[in-house]
């Protein structure tokens, strides 16, 4: 009897686990199904831009309802201009943050600033774009972009760049705000990857007579690469995608300029503005092919990441 | 007869010293004489205080704000604790090799030009001179010469420790402080260890720390007892393990405790 007994309960074990492994299964499916789902849809709602246009619609800059013209440079070059500016300058001040918080600031300090960095990536996107239009756009203009007018504008190769009227709004403030939105990710996964580093580690570093800048440069930042490298991922993916801040500051002006100080476009902030507008399917169509393009370039970011990684271990040598 | 008649060439001499973790009193009036290219073992419980006066002699401690040492500790008759005494030339002359194996994140030979390039601007040859030299005297050289461009990180876990050793000698210190350095590694490769330290006590002052007292028995010449932050015994290795002269030396090393 207590056999019996015995038997039926593993059954039912045997029933639930078989039932368990295969709900997983179908929960990681739907996942794949899903993206494979929403890559489908972009591509079928892109066709007809995709046979109007063909590749010429990449390296076409005309953006015109009127007459029906439409290519994706600008919005492309925003993007990639604007995430750029804000990775060039939020990655150095997040390392610099992290490496406050993880060896230099005193103890009592610590848990406030952690907390104040997090808190930071908790605001909503459109406060940053509220903010940034009028508060920081007038003051930027009035202050900076003056003198950038001024001092950098007339040097050689990066004069070009920074000279233009002082309007506020532009690329470089789009970048600007960017990279105020994505320090509090970098510099967060960058204060949780330093603090796992072994206590020993350091200690061996600093015991040879190493100075903090040289444990943190030549030993802690190797250690922690991967997740140094996958917060940095982790801001440009926000960075790439990020709509309503971006859509109050850079001008939304589909014009192509040397000049950061100009108003340009970025991908999706073309995409909030006009969805509403577009009339004609060739219209809407153009506007889905550029959703697909930036999910292109997400994808292909993630990629090289993942590939930089890899080289970064083979440099290393074998065994890492 | 004090520890400081038996010693004739004093490599460090702490004096009077105190040290505390906030307001805990970890060590209490030490006075000690390490004795120059001879190895000196700190034994004693968990907790009694030796790696904490072993972590003195770099200021290792220097890195927490709420750690602090009081009283003398002099290096050929300078005092280290002095607040004007470089750390960083004080650690070129003081090399440290810790509980478990902690290679850099980078190939062997950097592991060890790391140390080097912090101090001296050596060419590409003298460089690989001074590499082979370290990774020689660390007993290491014919295991990996053929792999230097290799990560440190994917030797075993004894070839490790010995490439931390390599890393500490490399930058020619005059004392090299272990602190139980075997503690993490099997029995081979400890005894690869201990017989390096053998070796190692011709050209460099040894201080070791270590829970193993058969350990300290086989490679130190010079034991201290330590116990709750006193210091209780010092002498020559063979006394303190066949004659020591207090009861509660004698109750530890013949395991009634601890």
């Amino acid at each position: 009897m207590t056999t019996l007994l015995h038997e039926a309960s593993l059954k039912r074990q045997t029933v639930f686990d078989m039932l368990f492994r295969n709900l997983t299964r179908l929960a990681a499916f739907a996942v794949l199904a899903l993206l494979a789902a929403i890559i489908g849809s972009l591509i079928v709602g892109s066709m007809p831009a995709i046979n109007a246009f063909g590749f010429s619609f990449l390296t076409s800059s005309a953006w015109n309802p009127v007459t029906d013209e439409y290519g994706a440079l600008i919005p492309i070059i925003g993007t990639l201009v604007t995430s750029g500016i804000a990775l060039l300058i939020a990655i150095p001040v997040s390392f610099g943050i992290a490496i406050f918080l993880t060896e230099l600031s005193p103890r009592w300090l610590r848990r406030p600033l952690g907390i104040a960095v997090e808190l930071l990536a908790g605001i909503p996107s459109i406060i940053y774009g509220m903010w940034g239009l009028f508060i920081f756009a007038p003051l930027f203009a009035d202050h900076v972009e003056p003198w950038l007018n001024d001092h950098i504008g007339p040097l050689p190769l990066l004069g070009p760049f920074f000279s233009g009227p002082p309007m506020g709004i532009g690329m470089l403030t789009a970048g600007i705000i960017l990279a105020i939105m994505v320090i509090p990710f970098i510099a967060s996964v960058m204060r949780d990857v330093f603090d796992v580093v072994p206590t020993m580690l350091k200690e061996s570093a600093y015991g040879l007579g190493a100075t903090t800048w040289e444990v943190m440069w030549n030993v802690v930042l190797p250690y922690t690469k991967i997740g140094v490298v996958g917060g940095i991922m982790l801001g440009l993916g926000r960075a790439l995608g990020e709509t309503m801040a971006v859509t109050f500051v850079i001008g939304n002006a589909h014009e192509l300029h040397k000049s950061l100080l100009m108003p340009g476009n970025s991908i999706s902030s073309a995409l909030a503005n006009e969805f509403t507008e577009a009339v004609g399917d060739l219209y809407t169509s153009s506007l889905i092919e550029l959703g697909l393009i930036l999910f292109f370039i997400t994808f292909v970011v993630l990629s090289l990441a993942r590939l930089m990684l890899y080289r970064l271990a083979k440099g290393e040598g074998q065994g890492a | 007869m004090t520890a400081e008649q038996i010693i004739s060439a004093p490599k460090l001499i702490v004096r009077d010293l105190n040290f505390y973790y906030g307001a805990d009193r970890a060590l209490k009036d030490i006075n000690l004489v390490i004795p120059e290219k001879m190895v000196t073992a700190f034994i004693g419980p968990s907790g009694c205080g030796k790696s904490t006066l072993l972590r003195t002699f770099n200021r290792m401690y220097e890195l927490y704000p709420k750690q602090r040492a009081e009283g003398e500790i002099l290096l050929d008759g300078q005092n280290l604790l002095d607040k004007k005494q470089d750390l960083n030339n004080l650690r070129a002359k003081i090399g440290m090799v810790f509980q478990k194996p902690t290679p850099f994140p980078m190939s062997i030979y950097d592991n060890i030009a790391f140390g080097v390039k912090l101090y001296e601007n050596l060419s590409k040859h003298d460089m690989d001179e001074r590499i082979e030299w370290a990774l020689k005297k660390a007993a290491l050289w014919t295991e990996v010469k053929d792999k230097l461009k290799q990560s440190g990180t994917g030797l075993s876990g004894g070839q490790q420790q010995r490439l931390c050793i390599a890393r500490a000698i490399a930058v020619k210190p005059q004392v090299l402080l272990l602190d139980e350095p075997t503690s993490a590694l099997d029995p081979i490769s400890t005894a690869h260890i201990e017989k390096l330290i053998d070796e190692l006590k011709k050209d460099f002052t040894i201080v070791i720390v270590t829970h193993n007292m058969q350990q300290a028995a086989r490679v130190s010449d010079f034991t201290a007892y330590m116990y709750l932050g006193d210091l209780i015994e010092f002498g020559d290795t063979s006394t303190v393990f066949t004659n020591p002269k207090r009861k509660e030396t004698e109750d530890y090393i013949t395991g009634r405790f601890g």
